[in-house]
């Protein structure tokens, strides 16, 4: 029988399956941080367990570590979960990456660079945007803590078998938008629950012909939309990111082989289909506080009469009263005092390629503090290995170290109330950084184009000073 | 687990759609390193004002009629956003036990069941008839049976409700999921083995 490429991986997984049960599920690679794993750490301890396949099993440290002076982590709970995770993994024998080694960085960074996320894996993390290595063709997605100490003590997930979704990118993208934007412009128009219970697979020629890392965006924000998991099937730009990486499998050819052997075979359903456009496709500006409420950069911050349910209505007023802006008002009239450019959305090395080639030649707005946060110790040095850093520094943005940061603000990377944030991360819910900061959700060539300017411009129509920065 | 099998409250209201997990439980709360104790925190934001500890008199469940309630009745999409179990430890350290949306984001939904916690799903026109209902009625509670799967109030509402049958045992039972799991440990066995073979 024909089928997806979630089917295959699903079912090459299954330990155990009885009718009317959730399935007992394989998990192939566990990535851990500080955050979520500590009570699951626990339970193994008051249960006596110990973690069943430490060596399928990877930690690191990046929601809490401060961006600089990083050694010294000044909130005594902030620094009481970095070293609880220290210790666990001393304990039960996890490796892990810690602030000492060049790898530690955002989870879902690190496990692509080392090779450690591969075609056909099932892989778990205590972190919804787990969703992010589906980009190889993987079947990747959050668990909660409880979760977290069964793939511990298990190696395996109860699991319901979610449905497939095709979300279908056809079409070419123009210069100048981006992955992010094809995301953004997908969750605006399906909202952010059209693909819960699903598993999407992204297709189409818009989505072959992004790159690894800008797969790794789509895939990233698919929990925005609801989804379990997003998936991109393997091509040969897969094979290559992971030729050579330091996890990539020995025999690398006969892994090859069978990585092209998960491809959705003709004929196979999915159970639901949706279809995007990307030739048309403009730059997006999250106006709300939900990752749906988006809008083209050429267009307006929306009323709430705009909306046909007495629900959105009444969502799109908090929003905008949050927000503390004018329905009509022209999203490149928006002003903003923060940017940040980082996390696992964006910030792994074409996106600070990107913003720093829009950055090049200019100033960063005397209202505006901007930081540029890359995804991990890796990234870091290529970028400076690149002149990436000289380029931010110079134009007045600060270069930190690596870490989640002002994606969630919980190190000391936090918006003050009322400020506003154009920013390359996932969520813009209130408060996400900050308390009372409002965040504009936009692509790193878009948060860069903002920090020069003091305000949202259409990147499309930006002057680059100099040739853009190549790798 | 405790088991989870008849439970009577006050209901409360949270009456926004898309009520996201860091609305939940801020994440400068997640720091903590045990399951306990972030009741406290519940919708922190909401609840206090920019001091942190003087009551948002604006936040629908701050009022006096809503003290000691444990069913918490929500809008679509309940707990979207990030997987943090923080989120079901919050709702239920602070005394909720059940709650009611039309529809709710996949890692909070399967988070809640793991922690005893009951997560309804009624109709968006149901769900509107329980706010109603809660306005109308100072003291408004609801009686719910698990084993029935029905709901009812003190006006003569009855609604039944639909539930996967394993998650209504899972909370019947109190059931230990890794323990479940651990039963098929030669078959885990197996599994690996075949796998460190296609290796070699």
């Amino acid at each position: 029988m024909a089928k997806t490429m979630f089917e295959k991986i699903w079912d090459n997984h299954i330990i155990h399956q009885e009718e009317g049960k959730p399935s007992i599920l394989y998990i192939d690679l566990h990535l851990v941080h500080e955050v979520t794993s500590p009570q699951a750490f626990e339970g193994l301890r008051l249960a006596g367990r110990k973690v069943r396949r430490p060596d399928l099993t990877f930690a690191t440290m990046d929601h809490n570590v401060p961006t600089k002076d990083r050694f010294n982590i000044k909130d005594p709970i902030s620094k009481q979960q970095v070293d609880t995770l220290t210790k666990n993994c001393q304990d039960f024998g996890v490796k892990l990456y810690d602030l000492n080694t060049v790898d530690q960085g955002v989870v879902h960074v690190m496990g692509p660079e080392l090779g450690l996320t591969q075609p056909g894996k099932t892989i778990v993390c205590g972190d919804s945007h787990t969703s992010t290595h589906g980009a190889f063709g993987a079947l990747a997605f959050g668990i909660g803590t409880s979760e977290v100490e069964h793939v511990l003590a298990t190696q395996c997930l109860q699991q319901a078998k979610p449905k497939t979704m095709e979300v279908h990118i056809k079409g070419k993208r123009k210069p100048g938008v981006s992955a992010k934007d094809i995301i953004l412009g997908v969750i605006s128009k399906f909202g952010t629950a059209f693909a819960t219970g699903y598993v999407i697979e992204y297709t189409g020629e818009a989505i072959r012909d992004l790159t690894m890392e800008e797969r790794m965006t789509i895939c990233n924000m698919s929990i925005e939309a609801g989804a379990r998991a997003g998936m991109i099937a393997p091509d040969e730009k897969t094979f290559e990111y992971l030729r050579g990486r330091e996890y990539a499998p020995q025999d690398y050819d006969r892994a090859v082989e069978e990585w092209k052997k998960l491809l959705t075979d003709e004929g196979a359903e999915y159970d639901a289909r949706v279809e995007f456009d990307a030739d048309e496709l403009v730059p997006q500006v999250t106006w709300g506080t939900s990752p749906g409420m988006g809008r083209d950069v050429t267009d307006v911050v929306p009323s709430p009469a705009d909306f046909s349910t007495e629900n959105d209505r009444k969502a799109a007023e908090k929003a905008l009263e949050y927000m503390g802006l004018t329905p009509g008002t022209k999203m490149t009239d928006i002003t903003i005092n923060r940017v940040f450019i980082g996390s696992c959305t964006n910030g792994r090395i074409e996106d600070l390629r990107k913003a720093a080639a829009v950055v090049k030649g200019y100033t960063v707005h005397s209202n505006v503090e901007a930081i540029v946060v890359p995804g991990s110790g890796r990234v870091k040095l290529q970028a400076e290995k690149e002149g990436l850093d000289k380029i931010f520094v110079e134009a007045g943005f600060e270069w930190r170290d690596a870490g989640c940061s002002m994606c969630l603000a919980m190190n000391p990377d936090v918006l003050n109330p009322g400020d506003r944030c154009a920013s390359t991360s996932n969520r813009n819910f209130e408060g996400r950084q900050g308390r009372g900061g409002r965040t504009h959700l936009v692509s790193p060539e878009m948060a860069a184009a903002a920090a020069i300017k003091g305000h949202f411009v259409d990147v499309r129509d930006w002057e680059f000073k100099e040739e853009a920065v190549t790798a | 687990m405790d088991k989870f099998i008849k439970h009577s409250g006050i209901v409360a209201p949270v009456d926004r759609v898309n009520v996201d997990t860091d609305a939940i439980i801020p994440k400068q709360f997640l720091k903590r390193i045990e399951r306990t104790g972030f009741g406290q925190f519940l919708f922190y934001e909401w609840r206090f004002l920019e001091d942190g500890v003087t009551p948002n008199e604006g936040f629908e469940m701050n009022k006096e009629r809503y003290n000691g309630a444990s069913v918490l009745i929500s809008r679509a999409n309940f707990g979207c956003g990030s997987s943090r179990e923080h989120a079901p430890w919050a709702i239920m350290d602070y005394g909720f036990k059940v709650v009611i949306a039309p529809s709710y984001a996949d890692i909070f939904y399967n988070n809640c069941f793991k922690n005893g916690i009951l997560p309804i799903k009624l109709s968006e026109e149901q769900v509107e008839e329980l706010f109603q209902r809660t306005a109308q009625h100072e003291g408004y509670q609801l009686h719910v049976d698990l084993e029935n799967k029905v709901l009812r109030d003190d006006h003569g509402m009855e609604i039944q409700f639909d539930l996967d049958e394993h998650r209504r045992q899972f909370l019947l039972q109190g059931l230990d999921d890794i323990g479940l799991t651990l039963q098929h440990e030669d078959k885990i066995s197996a599994y690996e083995a075949k796998q460190a073979a296609k290796l070699a």
